[in-house]
């Protein structure tokens, strides 16, 4: 019997261990195949080598989740196509490694709390250069086109062509290397009493860019779910008309999750920088392929779907490279065709298609 | 004749290519209930639509308070003090009762007493308060989208047709809801196809047809004015007796 035949409005409980496991996998489809990429990996790998990967794993579908979470915003609520997004990614890389550049005397120290002078503004730059180049093309280039897929598709990769020819006039159409501050360099070792895990080396980066996106995205599903801003939000998905009836201008909540959005794709595109150590103007175009494949896999529109949908795009990019790396680019849109097959809507769908 | 709060004059709409109103005259006097009557495809809910600026006005005048609102954009004229109850609700089906009424009082937070009056006027709102607004029964689902447009002090009240589809005994309840704001001297401006619930409640009356109003006068009169009301609304004795 498919999980699809569990109906949510049975007049009973499921009862028994199989008809509740029915319900778990129907109620919770995220945290189901979550666990079950895990456990899979986990039979297939020594347990060592599976802690490291999923951290690592953890990771990138953190800094992925920053990347996607404002395109899936954009999607769900004002029903926009952006695919200049990569865009915004390439360009917040570049206002990051800038600073960083910029800051190197502060970057080389061996110090945390020194890194952090020029951490802090690497980031905020990346936010608000993306966050402003938002406001421009929102203006620009979304507004004539609200409400038409087709052009947005159109015109919005223009102006992601535009924007990075524009990144290669600025910076050079060179790699640029980043420099990655000296107290994120090397590796923390788990303490030896551990079982299994002890003694494991965990790169520091990753475990910033781990606690960093659960941070955002902690913050991220506080504002829509508690806060007033989050509820015209999830009241914009549903009804944009009901929404001004209500007295609020739709347009500046457009505007205002543009900007948003922009900012978070810059925001993940400086960790990316920073992560990989050397970037191009074309890194939002191939990331854009996890990104997409992340709003899609998690239900658009959705901020949890699409944190779930980042943690197993880069679980599973990590496991299929260690064990077939050949199959490792395959493996993220592999993991898409199978969850779709599974639910056409995604795991967790907000808006009705 | 009391003060005049919002009148249309000679309003044209359009919904896309199609010319919907021809020119309507209304007007509705403050602190009155006053009923939009007419047959279906009539005009009534475009009226009303037009009124709240989500339709495109292509000639004519509205006027509320005496200021021209024709024309603006719909959050303004949702904070000059109309609320709109559409046919169709609108009632946000993903939030829960609670976060429709949080948007609703534009404002800021909504105001405790209000909020134990309204709760009293429709007592399932509290029970289901915390549940998605989805899951509410049809006439649960009206007394909310009533409850959203009296939860901030308004001065004008637009709804659309809120018996429709509605068992008797609810529309009853209704029925007594706005018996309670009539009391307040909240005006009201209400689109209805029931009769009987129109001549409960009317004070005073305009009919439409084809784009237009074509009669207006006291609810009283239309309502012990049988010829009247089967030349205007094609109605039969047995139709409101």
């Amino acid at each position: 019997m498919a999980a699809d035949d569990v109906r949510i409005d049975e007049p009973t409980g499921p009862t028994g261990a199989i008809a509740r496991f029915n319900a778990f996998r129907h109620d919770k489809p995220h945290i189901f195949i979550l666990l079950t990429m895990m456990l899979a990996a986990l039979a297939l790998m020594e347990p060592r080598v599976w802690v490291v990967l999923t951290i690592s794993g953890l990771a990138m579908g953190a800094m992925v989740f920053l990347m996607a979470s404002g395109m899936t915003l954009t999607f769900g609520l004002m029903n926009v196509l952006n695919l200049a997004h990569g865009a915004f990614i390439s360009l917040g890389a570049f206002a990051g490694a800038s600073v960083l550049i910029w800051l190197s005397a502060q970057a080389d120290q061996p110090s945390l709390w020194v890194n952090l002078v020029a951490i802090a503004p690497a980031f905020g730059f990346a936010l608000l250069v993306a966050g402003l180049l938002g406001l421009v093309f929102e203006r620009l280039i979304i507004r004539p086109v609200y409400g038409d897929h087709l052009k947005q598709i159109l015109v919005t990769v223009g102006g992601s062509i535009i924007i990075m020819e524009l990144i290669q006039v600025v910076w050079g159409s060179n790699e640029l290397p980043v420099p990655r501050p000296d107290a994120l360099k090397g590796a923390v070792f788990l303490p030896e009493w551990l079982p299994i895990a002890g003694g494991i080396a965990l790169e520091k980066y990753r475990l910033i860019a781990v606690v960093l996106g659960l941070a955002i995205y902690a913050l991220l599903s506080w504002i829509i779910e508690r806060t007033r801003v989050g509820i015209l939000i999830r009241a914009g998905v549903e009804s944009r008309e009901m929404v001004e009836i209500q007295g609020y201008r739709i347009r500046l909540l457009f505007l205002g999750v543009f900007i948003a959005g922009s900012a978070l794709a810059g925001l993940g595109g400086a960790m990316w920088a920073m992560y990989r150590e050397i970037i191009t103007a074309h890194m939002g175009d191939e990331l854009m392929i996890s990104v997409i494949v992340v709003i899609i896999l998690g239900g658009l529109g959705s901020i949890k779907g699409c944190f779930y949908g980042s943690v197993l795009v880069g679980l599973v990019n990590l496991y299929v490279g260690y064990l077939e790396p050949r199959l490792a680019a395959v493996a993220t849109v592999a993991l898409m065709v199978a969850v779709l097959m599974w639910r056409p809507q995604g795991l967790i769908p907000v808006i009705k298609l | 004749m009391s003060e005049t709060l919002l009148s249309l004059d000679q309003v044209c709409a359009d919904i896309d290519q199609y010319h919907i109103l021809h020119g309507v005259d209304l007007v509705v006097p403050k602190g009155e209930l006053t009923m939009l009557l007419g047959r279906n495809g009539a005009g009534k809910s475009t009226t009303l639509r037009t009124i709240m600026g989500l339709t495109t006005v292509t000639g004519g005048d509205i006027r509320f308070h005496d200021q021209s609102i024709t024309g603006q954009s719909t959050p303004r004229i949702v904070r000059r003090g109309i609320a709109f109850v559409p046919e169709n609700m609108g009632i946000f089906s993903l939030l829960t009762v609670r976060e429709n009424m949080i948007l609703a009082a534009v404002s800021g937070a909504m105001d405790p007493a209000r909020l134990d009056w309204i709760v009293d006027l429709f007592p399932p709102l509290k029970r289901f308060w915390d549940k998605p607004a989805g899951n509410l029964s049809g006439g649960q689902k009206q007394m909310l989208a009533i409850a959203r447009a009296i939860i901030e002090p308004r001065e004008l009240l637009l709804i659309d047709e809120p018996t429709k589809g509605l068992a008797p005994a609810i529309i009853d309840d209704l029925a007594d809801a706005f018996e309670q704001l009539k009391s307040q001297q909240v005006t009201i401006l209400l689109v209805e196809q029931n009769f009987n619930f129109s001549r409960r409640l009317g004070q005073s009356a305009a009919v439409m047809n084809d784009g237009r109003v074509v009669w207006s006068g006291s609810m009283a009169t239309l309502a012990h004015d049988d010829d009247l009301q089967h030349q205007l609304l094609g109605l039969g004795m047995g139709e409101h007796q």
